[in-house]
């Protein structure tokens, strides 16, 4: 164990008890980095380490933490690419109101990270600067979008990350990768600043080693922000230490997500997380979720639809790459068709269709029933239940290339995601298992704003299972390639 | 099945140029995500109120009071082309040889 292993709560209280010098720290995720990032490519950007080191405050405890910021979160005066050509040379003129807010207590960036394309894709390999790899097997991808901040993570150049879900986006690399994610309750965490892809499902959350980090971080980054419309005025989450009590709770088991498409060897770990609980004292029941069948259809009109209006903002005008034309509009059209990459024209495309006439009503306002069939399922089951669970991804890590040719197959693999972006829920992915020594992730799902709940039941069962102690073998990955 | 000429059509509503290369493939691909999108057909939801937002909040209005904000320097630092504090483009209309 080197310090880059441990996890922030435990590297404040060594630096509280004055057993580490803070500057440590840094200087261990940047050994990690010299040592693993030409293999894991997690980064698009790094800060000189030099200046990480210096921005290290004596009396500023989280500074000495160094943390990843996935690179369509802006911070001004860093690039910014969505891992897109056509952002290629952009440098953010502000900051998002998360980095406001992790500024406030001196937070010290190592660096932005990889991602699909505009947060497009379910493995980073839509990047247009090269995938990111998975730290536990290189061979296969890490899951994504929020690829590049999970990977960072599980290998330690950062010590925790910020990452973005509109369908999954923060919890299948979090399960992927063996760390944790959380994708919050839409409108408690603002948006500003958040490079738009889908907005009525887009939300920031962490990605950390535990739970007890996920929570620290997550009440930093919370509360009404009068920039994001979709901002809600209520009481924040507040940090307080978690007991992980789950006594008597009533868990649901969506049946739904455990049939067919998944991996037997993940059922079989979903058996044991069942029984843990069980054991826990917490009665587990399965429960049916009659629609959410229906939500990668629906989620596959719907985001599409909202993106192709989001990026009509990238013509080559105000800012990013810009291709020649006779006209300005010979001209746009060139920059986006040269600018963007295949997926992001695809959903372009989709989102394109779905809105012209004659299609609207067929697709996208039956799409936005079907929106409102998924959430009253959850609203139903949450009157019996205290939270549900599912896995994070019916599928294990799966190998580089193996399905970029068929999109409609990396489509269906976020089944178990989807439903909550659509519904506005929170929830959190927590390592449940290893198969062959990949990570399985647990899904743990509740109603809107239960995250304290959902900190409580997670950090259960993190507690009574060895899952969240487990690092990738990074000695592997300068051997193997 | 989705004709060449719908996808020319979709793409110029995007404003997106694609190849000849390109449109096969999206035609291909965007046929295969509309058929499984047929199974929305399953379920009649003629009265299903549609669902556009998960929050029920509405028209969220502030004072109409200047504050700080970008410089003009600051708003064109990223543009691609640039003069006297105008973003510059190719023209509107015309263009032809």
């Amino acid at each position: 164990m080197e310090l880059a292993d441990l996890t922030a709560h435990e590297l404040l209280e060594l630096i509280s008890k004055k057993e580490l010098s803070p500057q440590e720290v840094v200087k261990s995720c940047i050994d990690r980095l010299e040592r693993y990032e030409s293999k894991i490519k997690a980064y698009l950007f790094i800060r000189n380490p030099e200046e990480v080191i210096n921005s290290v405050k004596e009396d500023a405890p989280y500074s000495a933490i160094p943390i990843a910021i996935k690179d369509n979160i802006l911070v001004k005066g860093l690039p910014n690419t969505c891992a897109s050509k056509i952002l290629a040379n952009f440098i953010a003129p502000y900051n998002a109101t998360v980095i406001e807010r992790l500024n406030k207590r001196s937070f010290n960036i190592m660096g932005k990270t990889n991602l699909d394309e505009f947060a497009m894709g379910s493995s980073t390999e839509n990047s247009a600067f090269g995938p990111t790899r998975n730290p536990w097997d290189i061979e296969r991808v890490p899951g994504g979008s929020s690829g590049g901040s999970a990977a960072s993570v599980a290998i330690g150049s950062a010590i925790w990350a910020l990452g973005s879900d509109t369908g999954g986006s923060i919890r299948q690399p979090a399960s992927f990768c063996g760390v944790v994610g959380l994708k919050p309750t839409y409108g408690t965490v603002s948006r500003y600043g958040l490079v738009a892809f889908a907005s009525s499902l887009d939300q920031i959350g962490p990605i950390t080693k535990d739970v007890t980090d996920c929570a620290l971080l997550y009440s930093f980054i919370n509360g009404y922000d009068p920039n994001d419309s979709t901002s809600l005025n209520i009481k924040p989450y507040i940090y307080s230490p978690l007991k992980g009590d789950i006594k008597g709770i009533k868990i649901g088991l969506i049946r739904e997500l455990l049939g067919e498409g998944v991996d037997p060897l993940v059922k079989r770990c979903m058996e044991d997380v069942v029984k843990t609980f069980e054991d826990l004292g917490a009665v587990v029941e399965e429960v049916s979720l009659p629609h959410i069948s229906y939500s990668v259809p629906t989620y596959y009109i719907l985001a599409p639809a909202e993106a192709s209006s989001n990026l009509a903002r990238f013509d080559g005008v105000r800012y990013g790459f810009r291709a020649s034309g006779k006209t300005a509009e010979e001209m746009m059209s060139n920059t986006r068709g040269e600018g963007f990459g295949p997926e992001v024209k695809r959903r372009i495309m989709l989102g394109t269709y779905v809105l012209s006439a004659g299609y609207y009503e067929a697709f996208y306002l039956k799409a936005l029933k079907f929106r409102n069939l998924i959430a009253s399922d959850f609203r139903k089951v949450f009157e019996r239940f205290d939270v549900l669970i599912s896995p994070t991804s019916p599928i294990l890590p799966f190998k580089l290339g193996e399905k970029v040719e068929n999109p409609l197959e990396m489509y269906l693999a976020d089944i178990c995601t989807i439903p909550i972006n659509l519904a506005g829920l929170p929830a959190i992915s927590i390592p449940c298992g290893f198969v062959d020594n990949l990570p399985v992730g647990l899904q743990i799902i509740g109603p809107v704003f239960s995250e304290a709940k959902l900190f409580e039941v997670a950090y259960g069962f993190e507690q009574a299972t060895p899952f969240h102690k487990k690092r990738p073998q990074l000695g592997g990955i300068t051997n193997g390639v | 099945m989705l004709s060449i000429e719908e996808v020319i059509h979709i793409e110029r509503l995007a404003r997106l140029k694609l190849t000849d290369k390109e449109r096969e493939m999206y035609r291909n691909q965007l046929n295969d995500v509309l058929n499984y999108a047929a199974k929305l057909d399953e379920i009649d939801t003629s009265n299903v109120p549609p669902m556009y937002h998960v929050l029920p909040v509405s028209n969220v209005l502030r004072e109409d009071i200047p504050r700080e904000n970008f410089s003009q320097r600051e708003a064109l630092s990223n543009a691609p082309l640039e003069e006297g504090g105008f973003f510059v483009i190719p023209p509107i209309l015309g263009g032809e040889e």
